[in-house]
């Protein structure tokens, strides 16, 4: 049966108003491709438990911005320091109060509060801890959710559904990484240039990192790993010879926060 | 019964008046709000939660403390209270409301309200206080109404209220306990990461609603014909006193905790309450103000002379309601959220919109009381109670 589009709108439009809307349309016309579609691509990046390990023995300052940007820039997180219409004048508080961040870099006393001491090394003191969604196999953020809009996959990552958030952000307030962002205004202004391929958000509602789900589905890497050089380790938990467990047996790792039995899957090579 | 609300005196129209006329200011603002988000209030990334969550948590108490009416009354046959359990009912249909809509107005995405509803989620504690909240309306709502009209007709309230409102008195508390159970099951706000939560939340708010009963009682005892009656705003005094008590004490059990264990991530919310923290400390003033506040009322309250002497009661009950105002509504939210989890500070005041908001919230609620109580009270005056 060919069809073309317009003919496709006018039928399911149609079919709507008698009742035969969503899928019911889908399978009369185009049959099998909703199944077809939820199917992963056979190229698709799959694992039991996805981890990532930061190792800070190889991340410097230049390759941590090189991670955060092109996160920034594949995922249309606004930067609103940077405003398209230069026209708006942005306050430096509200640009600090509004930002919206899934990857960035933070001191150690505040990446590890509570582990820092008088006496830690320089070098320590000096670098720049990528900080991002942890991912936790029990994650505060899931439990508190009141409408499951975010949610934990399978293979442990924590996801948002940014259509049936509600904006409430009991999830900001049960996180204890500060990892989720709300969009305090329209963020749209201040994307500087828009990747078509993925969704920008609307005002109101929770975002955060989400190990690129979108990227793995389609067989790439996350976007910051990629760039990282080998300073940022991913891979599958579920497998022994993975790299990313290969990496946790041979070196000695720190988590954020363990103690909250969250279980972050984000380890660091100090 | 309706009917009662819509005649009354040149009085009640111009309170009316005035109370549409704030809420309407305050419906600007929050169209506002919508246009533009909640950017316009004075919350970020890191105090995420402010103003409206705070009214919110102040008022589900005041709701609960209409239990301090309807238990003597029901359950102890304290026919003294039998004059006022409807005005405490119908405060806390107010109060029920006001929470209601500072929910709301809170939310990023209002228009996807009923997403709680479509995807029921019981491992999240707001789903259950949605669940508690709406039910405590309705069983106000139901209860308040038959038994007023009951008293109108001069019978005997249906049969099957009663178990409605021997159901409604766990069910008070359980609106304030779950309302607590929001702040105190996160694992990295060291704030709210207690125990005595509940408890201190429920003392709290048995101070302040009875407290704001008893004001509502000289009200209309002074502007109708109407009398609550002497003994009644006696017991609530008393209920105030204790329950102001229990709630410093609970106050200081957690300050013990916190001070003597010595943990950082407890201790440096207090320290930011009440000390200032790095050079910040917009609260502090306020937080000195609640708790001395709180104290000397306490010490004043549990003279009987002072209670006996209205006007010093009246008194005494307003820096009762205002400084358990300040505990709730200024220092428990913003406190859990400075510092933030990364140790750094962020302070929090509400804007000039979000001020507004709020207050046309409030005037919202009171609208409500307003028109309630004149259905109860030309009731009681008709049958010359």
């Amino acid at each position: 049966m060919s069809i073309n589009r317009r003919e496709f709108i006018r039928i399911a439009g149609l079919s709507t108003l008698v009742g035969l809307g969503g899928k019911t349309a889908w399978e009369l016309l185009l049959p099998g491709q909703v199944e077809a579609q939820l199917l992963p691509k056979a190229n698709a990046l799959a694992a039991k438990r996805w981890a990532m390990v930061v190792d800070m023995k190889k991340l410097d300052e230049a390759t941590a911005k090189k991670c955060i940007d092109i996160c920034h820039k594949v995922h249309n997180v606004p930067n609103l320091a940077v405003p398209n219409d230069p026209k708006v004048k942005m306050d430096p508080a509200d640009v600090n109060r509004w930002q919206i961040k899934w990857i960035w870099s933070d001191h150690y006393h505040n990446a590890f509060p509570g582990q820092e001491h008088e006496y830690v090394q320089d070098r320590v003191q000096a670098m720049p801890f990528l900080l991002l969604c942890n991912q936790c196999n029990n994650p505060p953020c899931v439990r508190v959710c009141p409408t499951q809009a975010t949610f934990r996959r399978e293979d442990g990552i924590v996801m948002m559904d940014m259509h049936r958030c509600i904006g409430c952000r009991y999830c900001m307030a049960g996180c204890p990484y500060g990892s989720r962002s709300f969009n305090w205004r329209d963020p749209r202004p201040f994307i500087k240039q828009e990747n078509p391929t993925y969704p920008t958000r609307e005002k109101g509602v929770v975002e955060k990192c989400d190990f690129c789900a979108e990227r793995l589905a389609k067989g790439q890497m996350p976007a910051c790993v990629e760039v990282a050089g080998g300073a940022l380790v991913f891979g599958d938990l579920g497998d022994a010879k993975s790299k990313v467990r290969e990496t946790l047996k041979a070196n000695f790792t720190i988590r954020r926060k363990p103690e909250l039995g969250s279980n972050p899957q984000v380890y660091y090579i100090v | 019964m309706l009917e009662k609300a819509l005649v009354g005196s040149k009085r009640y129209y111009t309170l009316l008046a005035i109370l549409a006329a704030i809420f309407g200011v305050g419906f600007l603002f929050y169209l506002r709000q919508l246009t533009f988000g909640l950017g316009i209030t004075g919350l970020g990334r890191d105090v995420s939660w402010g103003f409206y969550i705070a009214q919110f948590t102040y008022l589900v108490g005041v709701a609960a403390s209409a239990v301090m009416v309807v238990l003597p009354y029901y359950l102890h046959n304290y026919k003294a209270f039998g004059r006022v359990t409807i005005l405490g009912e119908f405060l806390a249909v107010a109060a029920v409301s006001m929470c209601m809509l500072f929910i709301v107005i809170d939310l990023g995405r209002p228009d996807r309200l009923l997403n709680v509803l479509l995807y029921p989620t019981p491992n999240s504690v707001l789903f259950w206080d949605m669940v508690v909240l709406n039910g405590y309306l309705l069983l106000n709502i139901f209860i308040g109404w038959n038994v007023l009209e009951a008293e109108r007709n001069e019978v005997a309230p249906p049969g099957w209220i009663k178990p409605l409102i021997y159901i409604s008195i766990p069910w008070a508390v359980s609106i304030h306990t779950v309302t607590a159970f929001l702040y105190a099951g996160l694992p990295g706000r060291g704030f709210w990461l207690t125990a005595v939560m509940a408890p201190r939340f429920l003392s709290s708010a048995f101070a302040a609603g009875p407290a704001l009963l008893i004001l509502l009682c000289l009200i209309v005892r002074k502007y109708t014909k109407f009398d609550p009656g002497k003994e009644q705003i006696q017991t609530l005094a008393k209920i105030v006193t204790y329950a102001t008590i229990i709630n410093i004490f609970l106050f200081f059990c957690e300050v013990f905790t916190v001070f003597y264990s010595q943990i950082p991530e407890h201790m440096q919310h207090f320290t930011y309450l009440f000390f200032g923290l790095h050079g910040h400390g917009k609260l502090v003033p306020f937080m000195w103000f609640s708790l001395l506040g709180m104290i000397f009322a306490a010490l004043m309250l549990v003279n009987p002379n002072n209670r006996r002497d209205e006007k010093k009661l009246a008194v005494l009950c307003g820096l009762v309601i205002i400084t358990t105002w300040i505990d709730k509504g200024l220092g428990l939210i913003t406190g859990g959220f400075v510092p933030n989890p990364l140790d750094k500070i962020t302070e929090y005041w509400p804007t000039v919109p979000e001020t507004f908001i709020t207050l046309g919230v409030w005037a919202a609620g009171f609208l409500i009381l307003t028109i309630l109580y004149k259905v109860a009270v030309s009731i009681k005056e008709e049958i010359g109670a």
